[in-house]
């Protein structure tokens, strides 16, 4: 079975390269880069310094949202989700957080942070932390009372029955949280980089975009696929394994 | 009302009023951000003057465009990936990692493909939203309880009223789900183009206006977007809790 999908997602992959090079034929040679343009493309841009320091920046203002709306995400789940009122009242505010274009927001982030990356990351963190929290907080509300009762016969304190037995139960469902807070801070961070940014792979996008470069354009379009699919992937694998 | 939406009115306003008195006392400079009142004011008096009507009409249709685009051919790829097994196991693990990819990178092919105007903007929205459609497609395909399926052979439907008067209906709650989230991602596919790449709409006035530091027409336009947003979210939750109370009888 496992073969056979990897053969599937092949296939898959083989299929978008070819509409990928039939739109190429369809554009013409200045709207879309071929694939083996861009391959050359992304091939000759990892070989520059210069473009290592702007994935170095886009890196650590990501793994730096991320952390921080994990860490904030879970927390705040699990605070609203132990009582069935406070959850009862937080969901639908979380949910319309969710759905509300962020990006008109981010003046205000850039009005609260200043131009920099603590703005990106706070815009990373809007972004990734919300799905994390409800996940957590539905988790919570889903779990088996008899976790909250023994605990409490056991007399374990708020944080005791926080880290020993509300986590560990709610694992599987922390983990499709943070696999969708993962996609979404990373898109927070580029967003954030797309508009008013001087470093970052968003910045560079604006400024290939601005330039009519599709082949950078495409070449970290790219970059940017493997690397979310590759991260979901392992997430994946990670979050199996804590179902055990 | 019950209890919770109480609780939930008073938490907003708490919000609002403490943002309000931070303003008014000065805590948070009026550089950064307005009182929320001067907000409302502000947003009557734009309103009034019609300053903002095209922009608010471009944005507006453009959101049903491509929620109306996007259902339709959600729907329609949802079908044809839940009859084919095997395709389905290869796009899923590609489906989960879709959002990750920020889809407004392919601006500039998409004005190329569809000249300048609504058109680019609408097909970032569809390639924005579509992915949820779809799962929700599938979704919705996958919880039919196969008893009804059963009974309507027994009944000697024929394939077609069986889908459209036995599997539709069961399928709906979740298909709604799927439209629900459309909405949401096709206000936010249109509002981020407009604010990062084009030259129109509520989201191109937004960043217009802080690129220039008019603040006050600016916390306006947010407040008119964040509004509108939610009280869209609003219904369409109230209509998606109904039915899914309907399913869970």
């Amino acid at each position: 079975m496992t073969i056979h999908r990897h053969i599937g997602t092949a296939a898959v992959f083989v299929t978008l390269l070819v509409i990928w090079q039939g739109l190429h034929q369809l554009a013409g040679e200045n709207a879309l880069a071929s694939p083996v343009e861009t391959a050359v493309k992304l091939y000759a841009m990892m070989g520059d310094n210069d473009f290592w320091g702007h994935v170095a920046e886009t890196s650590y203002a990501f793994v730096m949202a991320l952390v921080i709306g994990t860490v904030a995400g879970i927390s705040l789940g699990i605070v609203l989700g132990v009582s069935r009122l406070s959850s009862q009242v937080a969901e639908p505010i979380l949910i319309n957080l969710y759905s509300i274009p962020k990006v008109t927001l981010y003046p205000l982030v850039l009005l609260c942070f200043g131009l920099g990356i603590s703005a990106k990351v706070a815009f990373g963190v809007m972004h990734g932390m919300i799905p994390m929290t409800i996940f957590t907080m539905n988790a919570i509300r889903q779990m088996k009372p008899v976790y909250l009762r023994s605990s409490r016969v056991m007399r374990l304190t708020p944080l005791q029955t926080a880290w020993t037995v509300v986590l560990p139960a709610i694992l599987p469902e922390v983990f499709s949280g943070i696999r969708l807070g993962f996609s979404l801070t990373l898109l927070g961070v580029l967003i954030g980089e797309m508009f008013a940014s001087r470093r970052g792979l968003g910045f560079l996008i604006t400024n290939a975009m601005n330039l009519g470069d599709t082949q950078t354009i495409m070449a970290i379009a790219v970059l940017l696929t493997a690397f979310a699919v590759t991260a979901n992937a392992g997430l994946v694998l990670l979050g199996g394994q804590g179902r055990r | 009302m019950k209890p919770d939406a109480w609780i939930r009115l008073l938490v907003v306003a708490a919000f609002i009023g403490a943002i309000e008195l931070l303003c008014r006392t000065g805590v948070i400079p009026y550089a950064v951000m307005i009182p929320p009142s001067e907000m409302v004011v502000e947003l009557v008096a734009i309103l009034r003057s019609g300053e903002m009507t095209v922009d608010i009409a471009a944005t507006f249709g453009n959101v049903v465009v491509a929620t109306l685009i996007v259902v339709v051919l959600g729907f329609v790829a949802g079908l044809a990936i839940h009859a084919a097994p095997w395709l389905r196991l290869s796009v899923e693990p590609l489906l989960a990692s879709y959002y990750s990819v920020p889809t407004f990178m392919f601006y500039p092919v998409f004005i190329v493909l569809f000249g300048i105007g609504s058109a680019p903007i609408i097909a970032i929205a569809v390639l924005l939203a579509i992915v949820a459609m779809i799962t929700a497609t599938l979704n919705g395909l996958d919880r039919i309880p196969n008893v009804l399926r059963k009974t309507a052979r027994i009944h000697r439907m024929s394939r077609v009223s069986t889908a459209l008067l036995v599997e539709l209906p069961a399928a709906a709650p979740y298909l709604f789900t799927g439209v629900k989230l459309a909405v949401a991602y096709c206000f936010i596919g249109v509002i981020a183009s407009e604010f990062i790449l084009s030259g129109s709409g509520l989201g191109y006035e937004i960043a217009y206006a802080y690129n220039n530091f008019e603040n006050r027409k600016m916390y306006a336009l947010m407040l008119l977007v964040l509004a509108s947003v939610t009280l869209v979210n609003m219904v369409l939750n109230t209509i998606d809790n109904r039915l899914q109370a309907r399913q869970r009888r």
